[in-house]
């Protein structure tokens, strides 16, 4: 039996999960990266991606953006903007955020360029990995 | 003396207003649950928040390079305030008791020689505010179309404001609303949220301030992707609580409503009875004289 701890997933609206997991697997703003038992506190904010949360009966998806996550050893709490599972994440929804985003970078100021580039081009690779 | 005729319609009439105070009664009283049930659920997404940004703030200090979000702008010349009201009326005291806390702030900032600019978030409180203040009403926030107040409206205004906080419009914003305590009180809050006001003991009550976390990016870049985060978090937390009162003050209001047209029907209808009582004992007695007098 794999070590346990507490994943919670909130979002300014609801609380969208609550379990307990082996292995989370979170889109960190610096890259990818997996949360077990017992990894050192780290607190990261994300980019748009799927979020993965392996408990005792399989995984959970859920696409995320914006937002933090906080991890100790025995818990990860993800703050998210967004999060929707991943089974509602219709084509239509990724392509409403991608909107945003593209709206975002168009209005954006020169010093902000980059960070919404990175944005679109995030949210592009979310719908690629996903494939729709 | 009112006609028996003008009695009794003066009873249906009332009777018909009392049925309808109630019908709002039970429907404040549903709304009012599942506006508790949002406020509740939005709870553990602001504490965290606060809890994490108290703690990366406190880490960074409000020494030079510090966000303008946390620091300000050095100077609190211009005072905003967002005031949250109603949309609709019939709600007792609810819309008065917000305008009344932001009627006494503003004497209190011009006063102190301060400029004052007033957004104002649902209608009943610009109408109000508009009467004494209007030069000063810079923007007005319309929900009445909004029928569930989600994330994307908090997010709105907040992009409104911190729109203008950058055009560096105002120094220091307030928001006014009110808390939801229980159905029969709601306390009128007033809350500055820019420069954002925090509290650093509420930061180190949690884990979050003993455990040394690593940060990815750096704490800086990560305060600064939150402060404009926690703003719109703030404002929807405020949204909710102000949507939960309204509800709870309406259901009150419509409470006392169903009451006092109880209380008039029943004395509506001794008066009633006793007319209609008199003019038997009229009639009698013209029978009576007429009786005898033969």
């Amino acid at each position: 039996m794999a070590e346990m701890m507490q994943f919670d997933l909130v979002t300014p609206e609801r609380k969208l999960a609550s379990f307990e997991v082996s292995e989370v697997d979170i889109p960190g703003a610096e890259g990818d990266f997996a949360a077990m038992p017992g990894h050192a506190p780290v607190i990261s904010s994300l980019k748009p991606g799927v979020l993965r949360a392996t408990g005792a009966d399989g995984y959970k998806s859920f696409v995320v953006s914006g937002g933090f996550a906080e991890v100790n050893g025995a818990s990860v709490s993800v703050l998210a903007e967004r999060a929707i599972p991943i089974e509602e994440a219709t084509g239509t929804v990724v392509d409403s955020m991608l909107d945003e985003a593209r709206s975002l970078l168009a209005a954006a100021l020169p010093e902000d360029r980059d960070a919404c580039e990175k944005l679109v081009h995030d949210i592009e690779m979310l719908r690629g990995t996903m494939a729709i | 003396m009112p006609s028996l005729k003008d009695l009794k319609n003066r009873i249906e009439s009332v009777k018909s207003t009392r049925k309808i105070t109630k019908a709002m009664q039970m429907v404040a009283a549903a709304k009012l649950r599942r506006a508790q049930e949002a406020a509740e659920a939005g709870r553990p997404y602001a504490e965290r928040m606060q809890a994490v940004m108290s703690s990366l703030a406190a880490s960074v200090g409000t020494g030079e390079g510090a966000p303008r979000l946390l620091a300000g702008t050095g100077s609190d010349k211009t005072h905003l305030l967002v005031v949250m009201t109603s949309e609709r009326g019939l709600c007792g005291g609810f819309n008065s008791s917000i305008v009344r806390l932001a009627r006494a702030r503003v004497a209190e900032l011009q006063a102190a020689g301060k400029t004052v600019k007033i957004i104002t978030v649902g209608k009943k409180g610009r109408e109000q505010l508009r009467r004494d203040y209007g030069s000063y009403v810079i923007g007005h926030v319309d929900l009445s179309d909004v029928k569930r107040i989600g994330y994307v409206n908090a997010q709105a205004i907040a992009k409104d404001i911190l729109a203008r906080f950058d055009a560096e419009e105002f120094d220091v914003a307030t928001i006014f609303f009110n808390r939801f305590q229980s159905v029969i009180s709601q306390i009128p809050t007033a809350q500055q949220i820019i420069p954002a006001k925090l509290d650093a003991a509420a930061g180190s009550e949690t884990e979050t301030a003993s455990t040394v976390y690593d940060y990815e990016p750096s704490e800086e870049a990560i305060l600064a992707d939150l402060l404009p985060r926690g703003v719109a978090t703030q404002i929807f937390t405020a949204l909710l609580e102000n949507g939960a009162s309204e509800q709870g003050a309406r259901m009150s209001a419509m409470d006392n409503a169903t009451r006092n047209a109880g209380d008039m029907i029943d004395k509506l209808t001794i008066q009633y009875n006793r007319s209609r009582q008199a003019a038997i004992t009229k009639e009698l007695i013209e029978i009576i004289s007429g009786a005898e007098a033969l």
